[in-house]
């Protein structure tokens, strides 16, 4: 049966096809967009790092290093350990240091205090720093992450 | 001979807008003075454009090249310590007044119907120039200002849902980098310019549709007051006022030079003494008060939270005071207007006596 008159009118109908096509337009431009401004797996971060001439640490010293992309921090504590961790701080990701008066790891942004071992001792950190182990061989230091069974971590020479 | 004038005038058709200014009045009374902030701002943006266009004939945007580009600038080229202090202390004068001009507004409760989107475009204006600030302070890649970043970056990325994409889309990366650079210069030069003035340009607009709003004690009395006309009268005063206020920048760059500091390193610890700028002081300190765990939240998600849903709550400020709508006296909300000053100037006044 054909209606007297059309229920969709050419008004109508180009109307919708013009928004539809505005809105599919927009709609295949955020995804593109999207993946452009948001920088996308750039690879994992290495789980071990090894250390070519890293300069001998006198007790109750530390340095930084890079550990892949963010800064780590060896430190040569007063009875002669060689301990490493991560540098960022758990709060707001300053990056620590070591104090030598008072044996702590430190973060100058809002005044967090870390023992030797990464435990929280004062201030708003709300985790303890992440801790790695330390091999030393003859000629380098090997650091990497715990808990990544050998063979499985990426290495990186720093 | 073409009267060029007349020439003008027919294809533009200025003429109307001309005689709008004209005609335009604008209230007088004894709360007059606060309109003025509103015009300064709007010079001082103007200073911001013109140094800001200058400094970045030399400014290169890389961490290999920003220090020294900006301590060439300082160093060796004619008046450029002048112009760099002139953008840099134009920067905090236009957040000063800026504070000025909402908290002014927000006690004469100007936000009252049908002003609600002059105050949410102001709002936003205000946030965008925060991040001004916040983007500009990174610009000459110095010790500081990358622990500033570091902290400032973090303080977004803490907030629920959006948080992980805002720390990506600023940091460019999962931690600061050159390409973190980048991305704040061109959110400084380019993105935040175009939305300040597609803003103001709403904002200005509005006001010139709805008029200056009168508060509600004058508006009661119409005794009270009277209207002066916008030409001359109020753009002389306008033009003094800009006068004072740009012979003081001058006088601030001049003999207050801003230093450039130590180039930031990415692998050197945070320095003591570390700290944002002074208009990001108050959070900083509340961010540095509040315990690490409070109850089963991370103290920092708690700080962050609390400063989101205060930049909502500033937002729905027209829609919450039922009492200034009906056009009554509405003493809860000038409570909490004086209550946020009082919470800025204290938790600031810590910061600065803390050191």
């Amino acid at each position: 049966m054909k209606l007297k008159e059309s229920l969709f009118t050419r008004r109508k109908f180009l109307n919708w096809s013009l928004t539809a096509s505005l809105a599919a337009l927009f709609g295949t431009a955020v995804g593109p967009v999207w993946r452009f401004v948001f920088p996308g797996e750039v690879g994992p971060e290495p789980t071990e790092v090894e250390l070519k001439d890293f300069p001998e640490l006198l007790p109750g010293t530390g340095k930084l290093f890079k550990f892949g992309r963010h800064p780590a921090i060896m430190i040569r504590t007063p009875d002669g350990k060689l301990k490493s961790f991560t540098a960022v701080c758990t709060h707001f990701e300053c990056t620590v240091q070591y104090k030598k008066d008072t044996n702590q790891i430190w973060c100058a942004c809002h005044n967090g205090f870390y023992d030797t071992n990464g435990k929280v001792v004062s201030g708003p950190p709300p985790r303890p720093l992440e801790e790695y182990d330390v091999a030393v061989e003859k000629d380098k230091i090997i650091v990497s992450r715990r808990g990544v069974p050998k063979g499985e971590k990426p290495k990186e020479k720093a | 001979m073409i009267n060029l004038k007349n020439w003008f005038y027919e294809r533009t058709g200025i003429e109307a807008i001309l005689d709008f200014l004209r005609k335009k009045q604008v209230p007088d009374h004894k709360y007059t003075f606060w309109y003025y902030p509103g015009s300064i701002l709007l010079i001082l943006i103007g200073v911001q454009i013109i140094t800001g266009c200058l400094l970045l004939l030399y400014y290169k945007p890389t961490i290999e090249t920003a220090y020294e580009s900006v301590s060439f600038i300082t160093k060796y080229l004619p008046f450029g310590s002048f112009l760099r202090s002139l953008h840099a202390w134009s920067s905090d004068l236009i957040i000063a007044i800026a504070f000025i001009h909402m908290f002014s507004t927000f006690l004469l409760k100007s936000y009252r119907p049908p002003r609600e989107l002059i105050w949410i475009s102001g709002t936003f204006l205000m946030f965008i120039l925060l991040t001004f600030g916040f983007s500009g302070y990174l610009l000459p890649w110095n010790e500081l200002s990358l622990f500033a970043t570091s902290v400032g970056t973090q303080i977004a990325g803490s907030m629920p849902i959006i948080g992980k994409y805002l720390l990506l889309f600023l940091r460019g990366g999962e931690y600061i980098s050159g390409d973190t650079l980048t991305r704040f210069f061109a959110l400084h030069v380019i993105i935040l310019p175009l939305i300040l003035l597609a803003l103001a340009a709403v904002h200005v607009l509005l006001i010139q549709h709805h008029g200056m709003s009168v508060p509600p004690s004058v508006e009661s009395s119409p005794a009270k007051k009277k209207d002066i006309p916008f030409y001359p009268d109020f753009l002389l005063y306008d033009a003094v006022n800009g006068l004072f206020v740009f012979s003081g920048l001058v006088i601030l760059a001049l003999f207050l030079p801003k230093e450039l500091g130590i180039k930031a390193d990415l692998l050197a610890p945070a320095p003591a003494g570390i700290k944002p700028e002074w208009y990001f002081l108050f959070m900083f300190e509340t961010l540095k008060l509040i315990p690490s765990m409070v109850l089963s939240f991370e103290g920092k998600q708690l700080g962050v939270m609390i400063f989101a849903l205060g930049a909502v709550f500033l937002i729905c400020i027209p829609f919450l005071d039922r009492w200034s709508a009906k056009n009554k006296r509405s003493p809860l909300f000038t409570l909490i207007g004086f209550g946020i000053l009082i919470y800025i100037f204290v938790m600031t006044a810590i910061s600065y006596l803390g050191e």
